[in-house]
């Protein structure tokens, strides 16, 4: 059979879950890291990167609206899928799905974004006109209160909503590792480490997209991007990227020293179909490579323009890295045989249901709405001399 | 029409024969059918199985199942003393037309038929999540299509690779052990297809199955052990190869 090698039992050889399925991890990982990033600030007091604070909550909404995308073009039965919220399996990792998106996308992120914004859209609604107003009206939600009293309760409500807010991120990936983790018939999947390994990899992507966000954004609005804010995201970034490779390790070290059934058949994907996927991008130019010139700026100094290309090149490869990482957990998972005696291929169509027009369409949507949002929610406080621009240090 | 004497002799047992034939294909209603008075399973003979196929094409006929895709499959294992831990597997299309003849060498050759194991922990009901997979009162592991997603966690979740998502019907399909037969007094379409008794629909819950006097006396096993599912699929002599 083309494709196979050794022995596959024979239902195994079409593998189940596609590109969109990739994507669905990495886009939640985002989701997550760019949250976690935000409360830094708003709930550790983190001051420096206060700049990114709305972009972050921004970002994340962008892709919280498009997370659960994936899912439901990956279904069979895509009309069924609001039986997950009517009849939810208890026992299932995959039921508790909605409620988690749900309670994290109207619970915690839209709710802290609305009262963040408050001021800004009741000003906003003043200021404008026709649809555009009745558009801030909606999203003021025809409450136009923006006294001194309203305000200081929206900032105390915001506050308890982002300490919510960062188990909530956590409980968000750490979900999705689960689904994977808890899988004992797949030994690549089945570690308790899964969930852990989901949330460090998430925290990772996240800070590393708000950031490469930051300075584009800057960048195309013809504005001084403030270095030490990018910096101090790049120190987080770092530690960060530190722990998950050391989890990753971990889990990696374990295998090889116990060595169980599986593992021969492991070892051999990994040296063969996944070798590209996984010790090159993953490893080397994904994790290594980062976290090697993200230490050259902790340990020496280094001209601000240089600095700035250096994070640019560690955020890119970073997420590359952290796609190449949900992509060796999802495809990887697939390749070989229950049986551990044969491996497939996974062949990604281009303009099905499930291929890759509409895996980069789903990649590229996000910006679409982050765009938008941008515009209707200015981040860099326009409308609002609390957050008026900083004025750029050191660059 | 004038049949001579001699003909009639022929033709009677013949008809006889026939008929015979047609009331085996005509399930008998069984509205008594109490579902906590059984607990199916499976027994799989491997010495007796010579894989010839019948029983991939009875369910494929009796089941309308898909190119392509299996609710029971024949695997012939090669084991020789050195390819223990990895043996020589092969299961072209299932074993559905039987297998090519096997090479005079050393080893030795058997088969292995595999079906859905009917777990009783089974672990594709538990990751499923709308609950349109469930194990029934009489130990079967049935799946509701009109309610499936077709998500496919179920399949990821099945460590024998017994499921398979139908390519017409989006839903995840598997041997439902014949139910629409067995409750109807019947036994599964591959167990009566099989020409050696290799396999054998078991009900655990009748104390006059033989099934129990052949485990007390046989050296029985089911697959992959260790992930502790409750498999019902019980297999005699099992080698320790089999994955």
């Amino acid at each position: 059979m083309p494709g196979v090698e050794g022995f596959m039992y024979p239902n195994e050889v079409e593998l189940q879950w596609s590109v969109l399925i990739v994507l669905y991890p990495f886009i939640t990982g985002l989701v997550a890291g760019a949250f976690i990033l935000a409360s830094l600030e708003r709930v550790f007091h983190v001051v420096t990167i206060k700049p990114t604070y709305r972009l972050a909550l921004l970002t994340a909404l962008s892709f919280m609206l498009v997370a659960p995308l994936p899912l439901q073009l990956h279904l069979g039965h895509p009309e069924r899928s609001l039986e997950m919220y009517f009849t939810p399996h208890s026992s299932s990792a995959m039921a508790m799905f909605g409620f988690v998106y749900l309670w994290y996308l109207m619970a915690v992120l839209v709710t802290e974004i609305w009262l963040d914004y408050r001021k800004d859209i009741v000003e906003m609604y003043h200021k404008s006109t026709g649809l555009l107003k009745m558009i801030y009206w909606l999203m003021a939600t025809g409450n136009l209160n923006i006294s001194p009293r309203a305000l200081e309760l929206d900032d105390k409500i915001g506050y308890t909503i982002t300490v919510i807010g960062i188990p909530s991120a956590f409980l968000l990936h750490g979900y999705v590792g689960f689904i994977f983790g808890s899988i004992k018939a797949n030994p690549w999947w089945s570690s308790p480490l899964m969930p852990v390994v989901f949330i460090f990899s998430a925290m990772v992507s996240g800070v590393a997209a708000v950031m490469l966000l930051f300075m584009a954004v800057k960048k195309l609005r013809k504005e001084a991007i403030d270095i030490h804010c990018v910096d101090t995201i790049a120190k987080y970034l770092f530690y960060l990227f530190i722990v998950d490779f050391s989890l990753e390790m971990l889990d990696l070290i374990h295998r090889i020293y116990e060595a169980d059934e599986s593992f021969r058949s492991l070892d051999f994907m990994v040296h063969s179909r996944l070798f590209f996927s996984q010790i090159v991008l993953q490893i080397c130019l994904g994790t290594l490579t980062p976290i090697l010139l993200l230490g050259i700026t902790q340990l020496f100094k280094i001209r601000a323009g240089i600095r700035k290309a250096i994070y640019t090149t560690s955020g890119l490869l970073t997420l590359m890295g952290i796609f190449a990482m949900r992509w060796n957990v999802v495809i990887g998972g697939q390749l070989f045989s229950k049986s551990f005696l044969g491996y497939t291929t996974y062949k990604m169509a281009l303009v099905t249901k499930e291929g890759l027009l509409v895996a980069i369409a789903l990649a590229i949507l996000p910006f679409i709405f982050l765009t938008i949002l941008v515009k209707l929610l200015p981040p860099f406080g326009e409308n609002d001399a609390h957050h008026a621009p900083q004025p750029a240090i050191g660059d | 029409m004038n049949v001579s004497r001699r003909y009639f002799m022929i033709l009677v047992p013949a008809a006889a024969v026939a008929w015979e034939s047609v009331l085996a294909g005509t399930p008998e209603d069984s509205p008594n059918y109490k579902m906590q008075d059984h607990w199916w399973g499976m027994l799989i003979d491997t010495p007796k199985c010579i894989g010839c196929g019948n029983c991939v094409r009875a369910c494929e006929a009796e089941n309308d199942v898909p190119e392509g895709f299996f609710r029971t499959w024949v695997e012939r294992y090669h084991v020789t003393d050195e390819n223990m831990e990895n043996p020589e597997v092969i299961s072209p299309e299932g074993g559905k037309h039987g297998f090519p003849a096997a090479k005079e060498d050393e080893g030795k050759y058997f088969f292995v038929p595999k079906m859905c194991n009917h777990c009783a922990d089974s672990p594709c009901t538990q990751v499923c999540p709308v609950g349109a997979t469930f194990v029934s009162p009489d130990g079967v592991v049935l799946i509701d299509q009109s309610y499936c997603l077709g998500c496919a966690y179920c399949v990821q979740a099945c460590p024998y690779g017994c499921r398979y998502i139908n390519p017409e019907k989006h839903s995840a399909e598997k041997c439902t052990l014949c139910y629409h037969r067995i409750t109807k007094g019947l036994t599964t379409a591959c167990c009566e297809n099989c020409p050696t008794g290799a396999r054998q629909l078991v009900d655990l819950k009748n104390p006059k199955d033989p099934i129990h006097a052949f485990l007390k006396t046989h050296s029985v096993q089911v697959l992959k052990p260790q992930m502790a599912t409750g498999a019902k699929a019980f297999y005699n002599e099992l080698d320790g190869s089999v994955r």
